[in-house]
């Protein structure tokens, strides 16, 4: 075979994506294609590993039996989302020479972000309950928009994840309409979850547009790595889960958020985009002691890491 | 209540009161095990541990001891039948504010107690009470992947050098410092074998060391030569200040209304 330059294999790979192809792990890519995989798929796994933690927080505390075993399954799920897509990712940086080390390291330093909804307190039963209903319902919205994305693992890994995830939105949706349905005191504990929640759920799909595409969604749309704008996706999560909160009788912190019938959208208040930033930078309400979390038990397994590596050694 | 009813009751106590502090101590590692691959096996198993305990307590509720959730969330520490062994903290500090948690102590804790439990099922295959008959069965197809685990783990942390050898070993004789609570059928011991509910103790104790003792010796490890008496006999509902906190973590939101549906 005769020997392509750059210009005819970016060429090639274009053409594929653009007619449906799928890209595997050993095919040639472009240099940037596979950065913008990694920075996504590394921050989707590490989300959902920091993302175990504000529901483990009520695994020891939920109320029944029934409750104890469902959330444990369910956090359990996050932990082998994590594991799923963080190996999705080693293979992307192992040709960079980049393990799993790398990534938490990247973690722990702030150079890895996780989503802003994981940085939140979770400070009673209720957000346990919301967090599954809704945190999980908008991850089923933007994972959903990637099933068709032109990576085949992360395609494959996504269609895994998100009929589990399905599944934690049933869950979350079951222990708040336990809630809804109940006693004032759990009305009220529901209704402050929900109330608490709001921001962080909006800021979950990122700033809106504003017609200006930034260029790292540019390029995450012409590789295929994403079909919709974060403005969409929200509008999206609103169409589905604004009436079925009013429905439930709750309110919401927003007076102003109405379906506008003329525009096809929903009109809202935003979100203080800054403390968005704030947060995803590490300086959410929980940000550190949850980092700090991880950190520790990552440090205080280092004597098993050496002892699981001189057993490898010893098999060679 | 006749001497056999209660001494069914007492014996379901401890095979539910067991596994559930063990499987609460569990979900407390639940995302800081020492790899992500472990979370999820770690997890998955607590889960059937969990699972076991509800059986039980569904048994007794079937008895008309109470319901379920009420057995389980309600109870004063005092009424707790479980051997000290399983409320052991995993390490020092609050799952949520430095956890320092001893992995090697959770191996050497899982594996021996699940020993145990392996002896103590295969004794309730031929219980009395048809209906622990039945159970076992299931919960040892369970319990087999288990002890499979832990055999890997103590494997791979007795070959994995020095430092690794040595801690595993020293979580070894601290649980042995709590073995014999295990092998209690506490003040109602003498009913419950009469009813030929199981055998009794000294023989799954003796079962036990023959496969603890095996499964050490496999990787070069070893049990103490002698157990101390317990610090205190769980089925005689003697506990450590660890089990009300234990009780009062898992019961927290429960017990804001035990009335209403959750
Ligand atoms: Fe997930
Ligand atoms: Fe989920």
């Amino acid at each position: 075979m005769i020997a392509q330059t750059h210009d005819e294999k970016l060429a090639a790979f274009l053409e594929k994506i653009d007619n449906g192809g799928k890209i595997e792990a050993d095919d040639w890519m472009p240099d940037d294609y596979r950065t913008q995989l990694i920075k996504l798929i590394s921050m989707h796994g590490m989300s959902e590993i920091m993302g175990a933690l504000p529901e483990k927080e009520w695994v020891p505390k939920a109320p029944t039996l029934r409750r104890k075993l469902a959330i444990m399954a369910k956090v359990q799920d996050e932990m082998g989302h994590g594991q799923l897509l963080l190996r999705v990712a080693e293979d992307l940086m192992a040709p960079l020479g980049k393990t799993r080390e790398d990534m938490l390291n990247d973690l722990f330093t702030g150079r890895l972000k996780f989503h802003n909804v994981f940085h939140m307190e979770a400070p009673t039963w209720a957000d346990a309950g919301v967090i599954g209903w809704l945190v999980d319902g908008a991850a089923i919205i933007t994972q959903t928009m990637s099933l068709d994305t032109s990576y085949a693992p992360y395609s494959r890994a996504l269609h895994r994840i998100c009929a589990e995830e399905k599944f934690h939105a049933q869950h979350g949706e079951s222990i708040v309409l336990a809630l809804a349905e109940g006693t004032e005191q759990q009305r009220r504990m529901l209704q402050d979850a929900v109330t608490r929640w709001w921001p962080a759920l909006l800021m979950f799909f990122g700033p809106p547009e504003g017609g200006k595409i930034s260029s790292n969604q540019q390029m995450n749309m012409r590789y295929k790595i994403r079909s919709q704008t974060n403005e969409e996706l929200r509008q999206v999560f609103f169409d589905k889960y604004v009436p079925r909160i009013f429905h439930l009788g709750l309110t919401l912190p927003d007076p102003t958020i109405r379906y506008d019938e003329a525009a096809g959208q929903w009109i809202y208040q935003q979100p203080d985009w800054d403390e968005f930033k704030q947060i995803v930078s590490g300086h959410g309400p929980r940000s550190v002691q949850r980092l700090d979390l991880r950190k520790l038990s990552y440090q205080q397994a280092q004597w098993v890491r050496d002892a699981l590596l001189n057993n490898t050694q010893q098999a060679i | 209540m006749n001497t056999d009813q209660k001494a069914l009751q007492e014996l379901l106590f401890q095979l539910a009161d067991d596994d559930f502090i063990l499987a609460y101590r569990g979900s407390e590692w639940l995302g800081l095990a020492p790899h992500i691959e472990e979370d999820v096996a770690f997890s998955s198993m607590s889960q059937d541990t969990m699972g076991h305990a509800v059986m039980f307590y569904e048994m007794l509720e079937e008895l008309g001891a109470g319901t379920a959730d009420d057995l389980a969330q309600l109870r004063k520490p005092q009424d707790f039948r479980n051997a000290v062994l399983v409320e052991r903290p995993n390490g020092t500090g609050h799952y949520m504010e430095q956890p320092n948690y001893d992995w090697a102590y959770a191996v050497a804790r899982t594996y021996l107690y699940e020993l145990f439990k392996w002896v103590r099922l295969e004794a309730l295959m031929s219980s009395s009470y048809q209906p622990l008959v039945q159970i076992s069965r299931k919960m040892m197809t369970e319990l087999r992947y288990h002890l499979m685990h832990w055999q890997t783990w103590t494997k791979h942390l007795a070959g994995g050098g020095q430092e690794s050898r040595d801690r595993l070993q020293a979580a070894i004789a601290q649980v042995c410092q709590d073995i014999e609570g295990l092998f209690s059928f506490g003040p109602h011991a003498d009913a419950i074998v009469a009813a030929g509910l199981i055998a009794d103790a000294s023989t799954l104790k003796a079962r036990w060391l023959e496969k603890a003792s095996d499964a050490l010796a496999k990787n070069g490890l070893a049990l103490p030569d002698a157990f101390p008496a317990p610090s205190h006999d769980g089925r005689a509902g003697e506990h450590t200040e660890q089990l009300a906190d234990v009780l009062n973590t898992l019961s927290e939101v429960y017990r804001l209304d035990p009335a209403a549906a959750w």
